[in-house]
Order: structure tokens, then sequence, then C-alpha cells
């Protein structure tokens, strides 16, 4: 099959391997039919996140067609033929995480949990095509996807919906949906959301749907152009920060207290590189001394009102240096975090989906043949060509 | 005999019978290098002669001496330097040999793992000990030879010889709650361990709690080289204990092992090696 495969900083191929096969007596094989490019693949490509080995193949956004399962998986939960997505985490419903909606912590789906045991003092979920750090599993831009304890993990689609409406239950819905859920929103609540990327987009309209009073969006109108407008499309106020203070204008639209809930959907590789500590962090980072570059944070955590939330969707993944742990302690600041409990919103999400609440195409701007997939990373990286989000066609 | 208080208590250090260090040294000509060292000692000595001796230098002719040196230490199985630094890394032979080895060359190793079963499952499946292979991935075999003699068989660097084979017995053994055991004397590895099943506090199932000992077969200089190298066995116990709760609580194991990985170079094949 064709698959993407990571060669080494800023080289992707799509390479033909092997056809994966069933490995465990509850795997299935799902025939992909649209598999995405996630903003974290980004952060994988340009080895940001240690724990890749060339030859790995990426990609963790998938919707498909069961094609096989293996003899102990639970055929009332699915069957061949199914239409399913895949949440990005890998989950094993029994382990004491599982069991409370910590889908993300699950104890049972790494199988190189020594890693995480090491770095993060203890080992989260098994996540496709994300590095050795969660398990070193085969990713999903690629014909074909091995998914364990499929009776777990492929969740059965309606047949009356678009790929387009329904592949972002993988990851980016459910991600942006958690960013806002988990801030406890208030209906007078003033939400600040840093990078309208694809998560930002979905955790704006998140937060409006749980009844924030005002959503602002905040993003460089010149480094990525149409993105503050899709933010403007959906209600929110948007800030400029080519041209405009974060800080002081947030201050201004919150009668000078700071918005009460902060959200960091960039992660680990914020640009800003006009500000003192972004450039900092890149010369700590080109050192490697440091792998993350969380200038975002800083600002966030900066710009929360005292008693607020902070929360990050955005991926970090190692070390970071100079975070204000000063106004962390002395406001007061709550902080909300973690990989998405995916399995945990698919069927509240998928029903907004039904309901017309919401319609997860709006953020698709490209759909590119998976053959073309390293010119999609270039496109998207350098945000060319309006790119917000690409959905990659494996049959085309 | 056995007493059957040793080795029962998670630190076993404390329970051993105290060493007869007098007794072990006094033998002249006491045989203190394992039958692996031995070998490659006698090895690389051969060579070092003949290539000291080809060289007809001053110091081929001291390199020559030392290859003598070691092959004399390679056919003997005596280590002048080993005495004086009290190693030894000679199998044992006696009930009292064994603990001495455990308590002055022993290796201690201990981990704990939450699983969410009730303690007679868990001890179940673990008292039926030709099941441990299924997740101890050093382990190649356990032939359960009686109700309390096992037969046990695990992989090593090819440099032991590819495997490790010992003959252990139960020591303890309480129904949902506790297994110890010891290898027997004459073993190719000394080691001894137990399992500890307790109910964990509310709905949260079983805390599981392992404890070993054993002496590395390259002795404690070995051990070190291979935690150097990634070998580190408290990681390694942790692994098969998570590999034990997976099991037991989803019914398999996690692995990519088969799975398709690409090469770089426009072929692809499957991922090996891996689990």
């Amino acid at each position: 099959m064709k698959a993407l495969i990571w060669c080494a900083p800023y080289l992707v191929k799509v390479e033909n391997v092997p056809d994966p096969k069933i490995i465990n007596r509850r795997d299935a094989i799902i025939r992909i039919t649209s598999t995405c490019i996630c903003g974290s693949d980004l952060h994988l490509v340009d080895g940001f996140i240690p724990f890749m080995k060339p030859g790995d193949i990426l990609g963790h956004e998938p919707m498909g067609i069961v094609e096989e399962l293996g003899p102990d998986v639970d055929r009332s939960k699915v069957k061949v033929g199914d239409r399913v997505i895949i949440p990005f985490v890998i989950g094993c419903g029994k382990c004491f995480f599982c069991t409370r909606g910590m889908w993300s912590a699950c104890d049972n789906t790494n199988p190189k949990s020594y890693i995480g045991d090491k770095l993060l003092g203890a080992a989260t979920a098994g996540v496709y095509g994300y590095s050795h750090l969660t398990g070193g599993y085969a990713g999903a831009q690629a014909e074909f996807l091995r998914v364990p304890l499929a009776d777990v993990n492929c969740q059965v689609m309606p047949e009356d919906f678009t790929d387009h409406q329904l592949v972002f239950l993988s990851d980016i819905y459910p991600t942006g949906y958690m960013a806002a859920e988990q801030c406890n929103i208030q209906k007078d609540d003033t939400v600040a959301v840093w990078g309208c990327g694809p998560v930002g987009q979905f955790t704006i309209r998140s937060a409006q749907m749980l009844g924030a009073g005002k959503v602002i969006a905040i993003d460089d109108e010149k480094l990525a152009p149409g993105r503050l407008q899709m933010a403007r499309d959906a209600g929110a106020i948007t800030i400029n920060f080519h041209d405009q203070w974060v800080y002081e204008r947030l201050l201004d639209l919150t009668g000078g207290m700071g918005p009460d809930v902060c959200i960091d959907a960039v992660g680990m590789e914020a640009h800003g590189i006009t500000k003192i500590d972004a450039a900092y962090d890149k010369v700590k980072t080109m050192l490697m001394m440091e792998s993350d570059r969380p200038h975002v944070l800083r600002q966030v955590i900066n710009c929360c009102r005292k008693g607020g939330t902070v929360s990050i969707p955005g991926v970090y993944g190692g070390l970071a240096d100079k975070i204000p742990v000063g106004a962390l302690m002395n406001k007061g600041l709550t902080i909300k975090t973690g990989q998405t409990h995916v399995h945990r919103y698919v069927p509240q999400l998928l029903d907004y989906v039904r309901q017309g609440r919401i319609d997860p195409s709006f953020v698709v701007t490209h759909r590119m043949p998976l053959s073309q997939a390293p010119q999609a990373y270039d496109m998207f990286r350098a945000k060319k060509d309006g790119c917000i989000k690409v959905v990659l066609d494996p049959a085309a | 005999m056995i007493d059957s208080s040793v080795s029962m208590e998670p630190r076993i250090k404390h329970n051993i019978a105290p060493p007869r260090e007098a007794e072990a040294m006094e033998t002249d000509g006491h045989k203190n290098v394992g039958s692996t060292e031995r070998s490659f000692s006698a090895l690389v000595g051969g060579c070092l002669a003949a290539y000291g001796i080809t060289r007809g230098s001053l110091a081929g002719i001291a390199l020559a001496g030392l290859g003598v040196a070691l092959v004399h230490r390679g056919v003997s199985g005596q280590c002048k330097l080993y005495d004086a630094l009290k190693i030894d890394t000679n199998g044992t032979n006696s009930e009292q040999n064994v603990e001495q080895a455990l308590q002055t060359r022993g290796i201690h190793v201990e981990q704990a793992m939450l699983i969410d079963k009730p303690a007679a499952d868990l001890y179940r499946f673990w008292r039926q000990l030709d099941n441990l292979p299924s997740f101890m991935h050093h382990l190649q075999s356990v032939q359960v030879l009686d109700q309390k003699r096992s037969h046990w068989v695990t992989k090593a660097p090819a440099i032991a010889g590819g495997s490790i084979e010992w003959d252990a017995e139960i020591t303890r053994d309480e129904p949902d709650s506790l297994i110890a055991w010891r290898s027997l004397p004459g073993s190719g590895i000394d080691t001894a361990g137990q399992i500890r099943f307790s109910k964990a506090p509310g709905n949260r199932g079983t805390e599981v709690h392992v404890s070993m000992e054993y002496v590395p077969p390259a002795g404690k200089l070995g051990h070190w080289v291979a935690t150097l190298f990634g070998e580190d066995p408290r990681q390694q116990m942790r692994d098969d204990l998570r590999s034990f709760k997976s099991l037991m609580e989803v019914g398999e194991v996690p692995s990519i092992q088969g799975q398709p990985r690409g090469t770089c170079t426009g072929s692809g094949e499957r991922a090996t090696n891996e689990r």
C-alpha cells in the first residue's frame, strides 16, 4: 500500500510498504477513505518531538471502512463493512483511566511504555503515527490502518453525512471541544483563544456552544491569512498580533480585568519571532537546550484574569524555560490540559452534527491525493494558499 | 534444609543467614571465575600471547606475558585479582552458597503495579508458572516439574551462551496472596523472588508487588554495563508487570511486531524486533 513516511526532519516521502495485517486477536484492518494532516504532525516532521525513527508512517486522523476483523472482536460493536472514525488515542476501555473517562492516559495500549515511564514519569496511551513515545504504531496517512482493540476503538458512523462532516471526530473537533469544556465556562465569561488553526477554530465554536459571553481569537493575519476571518465568521472578536499588542487589547476588551478563560491552541512551535522571549526560545531550541517554544503559554498565563482558567490543548513535548510560575501562583490560576480523551466526546459531538448545530466540514480548505502528501505538508507548514486544513484521499 | 522464613519478606537481604566469608575463602585454589568468562579469558589470552610473540619487541613480550596469564586464568578458573576484590563469577553448588551469593553479589529489584482484577484471578494465573513466558519478554519457557519444582529457560546475550537455564522451587505458597520461589543449588543463575497480591482501596482492584534478587551472570560490573545499554532490570520488571496487567485487564499484550514501516529507500518492510 501507499503510505506517508518520515525520513528526517523536514523530509517526508510517499512510499510503498507492506499492507498491515492482524497482529492481536481483537485487531481490525480499516480501508481509509479520508485522513488528515494535523498541526501536531508538523511537530513530529520538524523534529520537535524526539523518538521518531526513519521509516515511521505518520497520521492519526482517519476514517474508513472496516475490511477485516480479528477472531475475538465483539461483533455487536463493529462489523466488516461498517463506516468508522478512529480516535487518535488508542484506549482499552478497561483500565483505571479509561473507566474514568481519561482515555488518553490508557495504561494498556502503549507497547513502548518504558519511554514514557522515563520521560514523563508514566507512559500515556498508544497513538497512531505519533513517535515511539506513544508506542510506535504505524500511522493513518496510508491506504490501510491496523486498529487494536477494534470493538473499543472503531466508532461506527451513520451513512448520511460526508467524510468531511465526520472525519474530525477522530481528533480536532473533540480536542477543540475538550479545550473549552474543561474550563467550566459561565455565561458572562470572556474566552480568549490563542491560535486560529483547526483546533482553535473548533475551540472558538465550542466555547460559544458552551455559553461564553464573548470569544476573542488571536492569530497573525499576515503569517496565516484567512484564519482570523474564519474566526470572525463564527462571531469571534479578533486580535491580529501582527500589528496589535495582545495584552493591551485583551485588557481593553475586558474592562481591564483580563479574560476569564485563556486557551493555548498553539503549542510548542509558536512563532511570534518579534518578541524577545520568542527569540530566546528559538536560540535555545536550536542549541538543543530546550525542546519546546512556550512563547504563547507565557502570554496566556500573563493575560489571564486573577483566579481564571488556563487550558492547553496545544501540544508540548518536553521541557520549557521561563514559565511565569509567579503569575500562575499569585493570581491563583487553574491549569487544565491533556491529550484529548476522544472516546468520551464522540457520541455527544456526533449528536451535535446530527442536530445541525455544527457542520465540521467548514474547516477544510484542501482535499488532495495521498500521493501529494509531501507537497501538502509544505503548504500547510508555510500556510500558503490559505491552507487551514488538508484532508488526504488515499484512493485518488 | 531450606529455612522457610528465608526470602519471604520484601527485603530479602536482611533475612538471609549471615555470610561465612572465611569458610568460602579458606580453600586455596578456589574457583572464582564463571565458565563463560573462563572461555573468553582463555581465548583473548591465547590471541594476545600469539600476537605478542610475533611482535618480538619488548612490548610484544609484555603482551605475551599478559596473554599467558589470561590463559591460565581461563584454564584454572582462578583469578588473584578477583580474590583480592572478593569477586566471584562462578556458579554456586550448595544451598548455603546460594544464600550467600544472593547476599554478597545479588541485585535487588522491586516493582508494584495496580491491576483491576481480583487477587484470586491474578494469583491463579501466576501460580500456573508455564503462563509466565506469555508476558515476561526475556523468558523462553517454564516447565512445571511437580507441585513445587519447575525448570526455567531465559534468553541471554550470545556471549553468555544464548540462554540461561535453572531449576527453581516454590518456597512459600499462600493462595490468593503470595508466591515465593528460589533457584535450586547448581543452577545457571542464583535467584530468589516473591509476588504479593493485596487488595487496593475501594474498587481499584489489586496491588501487585514483586521483588526479586539475582546474581548477574557477568557480576555487578556486567550488570552496570548492561544498564548502560538499556537492559535495566528494574525497567524490565516494570515492562513485564505492565504486560501482565494488560493481559489480565484486556486479554492481550499491546504489540506492533510485524506492522508495516517504510525504509526511506522505496521498498518498505515489516517491523521486527519490536514489541
